[in-house]
């Protein structure tokens, strides 16, 4: 089953437009359908829902929308509840912030059970706040297609058991308009593309994630992103890259939009995103600078839900077949070993997939340094990105 | 004879429905909120239980709250100006049209409630972007050879705010301007007021009511937003809500977000009160009809 937000309907609308499959005067009208319906019908859909929830188990998951949600509902959820007969309500969040904020004003996790979860440093925070959960990994065998490489930060958090299963994995590079900006000169910029002047009121910035800032801010400075030393000198760049920019997006829906109408020409991009728009025909180039970020995302299962069933989700979502086609969908590569389990070629050609199986490619956050600052350093990025 | 001074308890048996509903969704959250203003936030998500006045210190002494605050006054200023110019002129029209159906007229502006605030919003950028409407009609003119940048600052906001708030104004003027005698216009202008004369010197004064109400309204509306800015806006264009939202949802600092959310409410309670003591509160009343 799927819950459908006003949002979620705009942003599978402009999707499907962007993928040609609808035209404009068809995408106009069914975007006035959409929102009519959604102002009209909001409170019935929702009472409906939860009807049809009481009729059996139903676990609720809560992700990112477009394209990554499309793939997994479309080769993940709806599979699973043909399956087994039970029903995943997706839902798209606005980060995991928000999720946070929703259980704490409510004093429970009802209505929440799996997440799809960013990073090892989220992993930490639901852990602590005492919201994690201790899967049986006897009942998803298919954990043992996972790279360990990948298990290995989570486990280091809880040594005894998980709470989530690592799902896949990206990186945050730079997407730019080819129209505009040559390989080359990106290329020889690297980072400090984001900075170009001439380029200024056409470059965008992810404006949910102060670490993502930093680390570029680091980058840009010189500095070692997980050993930073001079946060002035990053947010001093954060500064500069501010005022060049036109719009902060805070979502991938947006930050597709914003390429595909050429709203902006570069802008930092998560590479699944940019790897969609390709494939939709944009001129949309993507690369990762040296030591850019890599990211790592799992499936949350949050204390209070039916563990039974969450855990066949989760082996049913590690099933190679079904990882496989969720990650040629969401254009993230698999979590799963590529040395235990052979992947496509439309895999292997995806950005930041990682041959080796150790994700040595690759540079993450180092946890240790990032979440100590993250009190302080979340409070200046939102000055930083308003002016301060 | 004397008046009775004798306590009649039947209007607050009327009230007390209202006033409970009041007490319990408005009095009491608020409270919490207040008393949440003084809890210490140790890191993110994680408060503790205390009396301290680090949060209230904080809002005092930055500027960058102080800098909030006087943007948000001067957007709700201006979107207010804006909305009363804009929508006198259609709730003028509505109120003195002879057309027979006038209740078309009314439906038309009540029907953008029927749509999502949110695809309202965002319908902006479909309208106004690099490949909107307008840059497109623009372009196929041969006015401009690349489009011309409209989205993502504050004009876009404005343009949102007006939008969405404009119906409100509207209203609010054509119910003064239906009370009014339709009779004194054609009076004024017997006894030799021109017509500029008739609307400036008589109508308009008895419409003040539903112009002041609208004006508080969207005043109060737009001093309490955070979604517009952040879908129509660039990186300089945020409200004093903003704030609550990143203090709240982005840096999970609710004792920082009870705060922020306790000042505003003040704030816009003090426009309230403003607004009482110029006009009356009774005013309101006549306004709504």
């Amino acid at each position: 089953m799927k819950k459908i937000d006003s949002t979620k309907r705009y942003e599978q609308l402009t999707e499907r437009m962007g993928n040609g499959d609808v035209d404009r005067r068809s995408f106009f009208s069914l975007l006035g359908a959409a929102g009519i319906t959604a102002g009209l019908t909001g409170g019935a859909m929702t009472m409906m829902a939860t009807q049809a929830r009481a009729a059996g188990t139903s676990l609720n998951f809560e992700g990112w929308g477009g394209v990554v949600s499309e793939a997994l509902r479309a080769n993940a959820f709806a599979p699973y509840e043909a399956a087994t007969g039970n029903t995943v309500v997706d839902a798209t969040f606005g980060g995991e912030a928000e999720v946070l904020t929703k259980i704490k004003a409510a004093g429970n996790t009802d209505g929440h059970n799996i997440l799809h979860s960013s990073g090892v440093s989220w992993y930490q925070r639901w852990v602590e706040n005492g919201y994690g959960v201790a899967l049986n990994e006897a009942n998803i065998p298919n954990m043992a297609n996972v790279m360990t490489a990948i298990i290995d930060p989570f486990r280091k958090i809880t040594p005894d058991s998980l709470s989530a299963v690592p799902y896949d994995y990206g990186t945050t590079g730079i997407a730019y308009n080819t129209k505009y900006v040559s390989k080359e000169e990106a290329e020889a910029l690297g980072a400090n593309l984001l900075l170009k002047k001439e380029l200024k009121g056409k470059i965008g910035g992810w404006g949910g994630d102060w670490a993502n800032r930093a680390w570029y801010g680091a980058l840009q400075s010189n500095q070692n992103p997980n050993d930073i030393q001079d946060w002035d000198a990053v947010w001093e760049k954060a500064r500069e890259h501010r005022d060049l920019v036109l719009k902060y997006w805070s979502s991938g829906a947006e930050l597709m939009d914003l390429l595909a109408k050429e709203e902006i020409y570069v802008t930092e991009a998560w590479s699944g995103r940019v790897a969609a728009l390709q494939a939709q025909g944009h001129p949309i180039a993507y690369m990762d600078p040296p030591n850019g970020l890599a990211w790592m995302e799992s499936m949350f299962v949050l204390k209070g839900s039916p563990m039974a069933e969450a855990e066949e989700l989760l082996n049913f979502m590690l099933d190679p077949e079904t990882a496989l086609a969720v990650a040629e969908g969401q254009k993230y590569p698999s979590s799963l070993d590529p040395n235990k389990v052979e992947m496509s070629d439309a895999v292997k050609a995806l950005p930041a997939f990682d041959a080796t199986g150790t994700l040595s490619t690759l540079v993450f956050r180092d946890p240790t340094k990032w979440n100590p600052v993250e009190k302080e350093q979340t409070k200046q990025w939102n000055r930083v990105s308003k002016g301060g | 004879m004397a008046e009775s001074k004798e306590f009649d308890p039947r209007p607050w048996y009327l009230l007390a429905p209202s006033m409970l509903a009041i007490i319990a969704l408005v009095v009491i959250p608020m409270s919490f909120i207040l008393v949440y203003s003084f809890y210490e936030n140790i890191d993110l998500a994680i408060d503790r239980v205390a009396f301290q006045f680090g949060n209230w210190q904080e809002l005092l002494t930055d500027s960058y709250y102080h800098t909030a605050i006087w943007k948000t006054l001067r957007l709700s200023i201006i979107v207010t100006v804006l909305a009363a110019v804009l929508g006198y002129i259609p709730a003028y029209f509505i109120a003195m049209t002879k057309y027979r159906h006038k209740w078309l007229l009314l439906l038309l502006l009540i029907l953008p409630f029927w749509v999502s605030f949110i695809i309202r919003t965002l319908s902006w950028i479909h309208i106004m972007g690099n490949q909107g409407a307008i840059n497109g009609i623009l372009m196929w003119l041969g006015l401009t050879d690349t489009p011309v940048s409209m989205m993502f600052n504050e004009f876009a906001v404005i343009v949102g705010f007006i939008h969405v708030f404009l119906p409100y104004m509207i209203l609010n003027i054509y119910v003064s301007l239906e009370g009014i005698d339709e009779n004194l216009e054609p009076a004024a202008r017997t006894l030799g007021a021109t017509p500029w004369q008739a609307f400036r010197e008589v109508t308009l004064p008895l419409s003040l009511p539903g112009l002041a109400a609208g004006s508080l309204l969207v005043f109060v509306l737009t001093g309490g937003s955070y979604v517009t800015p952040l879908i129509l806006g660039g990186p300089g264009d945020f409200l004093f809500g903003n704030l609550i939202y990143d203090a709240v949802v982005v840096e999970l600092n609710w004792p920082m977000g009870a705060t922020l959310s306790f000042t505003l409410l003040v704030l816009l309670g003090l426009v309230v009160a403003l607004y009482s003591r110029l006009m009356g509160m009774n005013q309101l009343s006549k306004a709504f009809g």
